[in-house]
């Protein structure tokens, strides 16, 4: 598990880390058992705080999705993945199918990311943010 | 965010021992200011500057030219005393021998013996220091792809903080001061250091210090900052914390309902441009409706304060000392 921390895209740090952690969990990347990176080896790669990566690990240990054990090592309990999302599956092969013919027709990065978009809108809508403050740019930690 | 998780076993408890007041947060203190003064001949680098910096944070320090950053470092370091307040590392003064063990400080001409090769320099290091951690020392200069017989003085300044970076963590510090390290050195040996020096913090739990005027520097390695200006403290605390005390209010600039209602919040400052208005404030109730408000990135928040030399100060809570009769004294 590599992390790629963006810091120009106003999403918290701790926030990617998290949501990285759990794409690959959905993926199948990560399995139950498996160890995360050390907040060591996490900053020595990325160069955030140390205290970012501790964030986030507890953050996903609130949600159950890992185990933190003192002086060993943080490790996953649960997959998010669904045997029907996984990297072989039939849907995957068929999205895949979809993108060749998406690339094929000349559309670029931004019009397929677009077309998914909304489609994925209308078909798994999402509630509107409560937040009263919305972030603007970076984040410290 | 404590960084106590962090700490390796038995060293906090060591703190505990040596730091006279304990804080209302239960943390300990591994820096803290109290009314601290330094005047040379007629000018005044620091005065009455307060503050406390908890075991286990990367600390910020920012402030314009002449605001006091490298007197604070060296009263720090020990090389110099203050002429008025205390100021205090693990609890002692930082000038004597046992305080002065724990700490390692990288100053901003990084000193290196020009005449000595990187290994007669690490050769130094191991002699002079009690504690010496010579593998990390040498992994840290070959990831620059230095040979360690080449001499220092045929380094570029960005190769010399690498070596001086080496030397200062070789020293198993566990205050580290770094005044303005990374201004000579190149963006992907930048990266490359930052991430040292992170990893080191995390896995020593070491505090550290460091200045920068390079704002986007900082953002992200820092938990915590310190403002200096004018010799005093101007902001100082968790960055998280910090973060959560301010908003930015976006708005029209509307003759009718003047922007940001002065009495309701504490204005940092305010900035318009030809309709709109920006200013950065410490809300005391909720914002009223008609402002789009945004929380500030940490830039945001250290240049509002950097431009506006009048603001009120801002030291959180686990910023602040304890005052204690005695340390007023």
């Amino acid at each position: 598990m590599e992390y790629l921390i963006d810091r120009r895209s106003g999403v918290a740090t701790y926030v990617q880390i998290v949501e990285q952690t759990k794409r690959a969990l959905r993926l199948g990347f990560l399995q139950p058992g498996e160890q995360l990176p050390t907040a060591r080896e996490v900053v020595e790669a990325t160069a955030i705080n140390p205290n970012t990566v501790l964030k986030a690990y507890r953050e996903l240990e609130r949600e159950g999705l890992v185990d933190s054990r003192r002086g060993v090592g943080t490790f996953v309990r649960h997959s998010l993945g669904k045997p029907q999302a996984a990297a072989d599956s039939v849907l995957h092969a068929e999205l895949t199918d979809w993108m060749r013919r998406a690339h094929a027709a000349g559309l670029d990065r931004e019009d397929a990311a677009a077309l998914i978009a909304s489609v994925l809108d209308a078909w798994f809508p999402v509630a509107p943010a409560a937040s009263t403050a919305h972030r603007r740019t970076g984040d410290a930690v | 965010m404590s960084g106590a998780s962090r700490s390796p076993g038995g060293r906090s408890g060591e703190l505990a021992r040596t730091t006279a007041d304990r804080h209302p947060s239960g943390d300990v203190a591994v820096l803290e200011a109290r009314g601290l003064g330094k005047r040379y001949r007629r000018r005044h680098a620091l005065s009455d500057c307060s503050f406390r910096i908890p075991a286990g944070r990367v600390c910020g320090l920012v402030g314009p030219n002449g605001g006091g950053k490298s007197t604070l470092m060296e009263l720090a370091a020990g090389l110099t005393r203050p002429t008025s307040g205390s100021i205090t590392v693990f609890g002692e003064a930082p000038h004597t021998a046992s305080a002065r063990r724990r700490i390692a400080y990288l100053a901003q001409d990084k000193p290196l013996y020009s005449r000595f090769t990187i290994e007669e320099t690490l050769r130094l290091g191991r002699e002079l220091n009690p504690v010496w951690d010579q593998d990390n020392a040498e992994r840290i200069v070959r990831q620059g792809e230095l040979p360690l017989s080449v001499r220092v003085g045929s380094l570029s300044r960005g190769e010399r903080t690498r070596v001086a970076l080496a030397v200062a963590l070789a020293k198993r510090p566990e205050l580290l001061l770094l005044d303005e390290p990374m201004a000579d050195v190149d963006p992907i040996s930048r990266h490359q250091l930052t991430g040292v020096l992170m990893a080191e913090a995390a896995e020593h739990g070491i505090t550290v210090l460091i200045s920068s005027h390079v704002l986007g520097e900082l953002d992200g390695i820092c938990d915590f900052v310190l403002l200096l200006g004018a010799g005093r403290t101007r902001l100082a605390g968790d960055v998280d914390e910090i973060l959560d005390r301010h908003r930015l209010l976006v708005g029209t600039d509307d003759a009718e309902d003047p922007l940001p209602e002065p009495d309701l919040h504490e204005v940092v400052e305010v900035r318009r441009t030809r309709r709109q208005v920006t200013a950065l404030v410490r809300p005391r109730v909720p914002v009223a409706d008609g402002w789009d408000v945004v929380e500030p990135a940490v830039e945001d928040v250290l240049m509002a304060y950097l431009r506006s030399p009048g603001a009120t100060p801002l030291i959180t809570s686990s910023a602040r000392p304890v005052m204690t009769p005695h340390a007023e004294r």
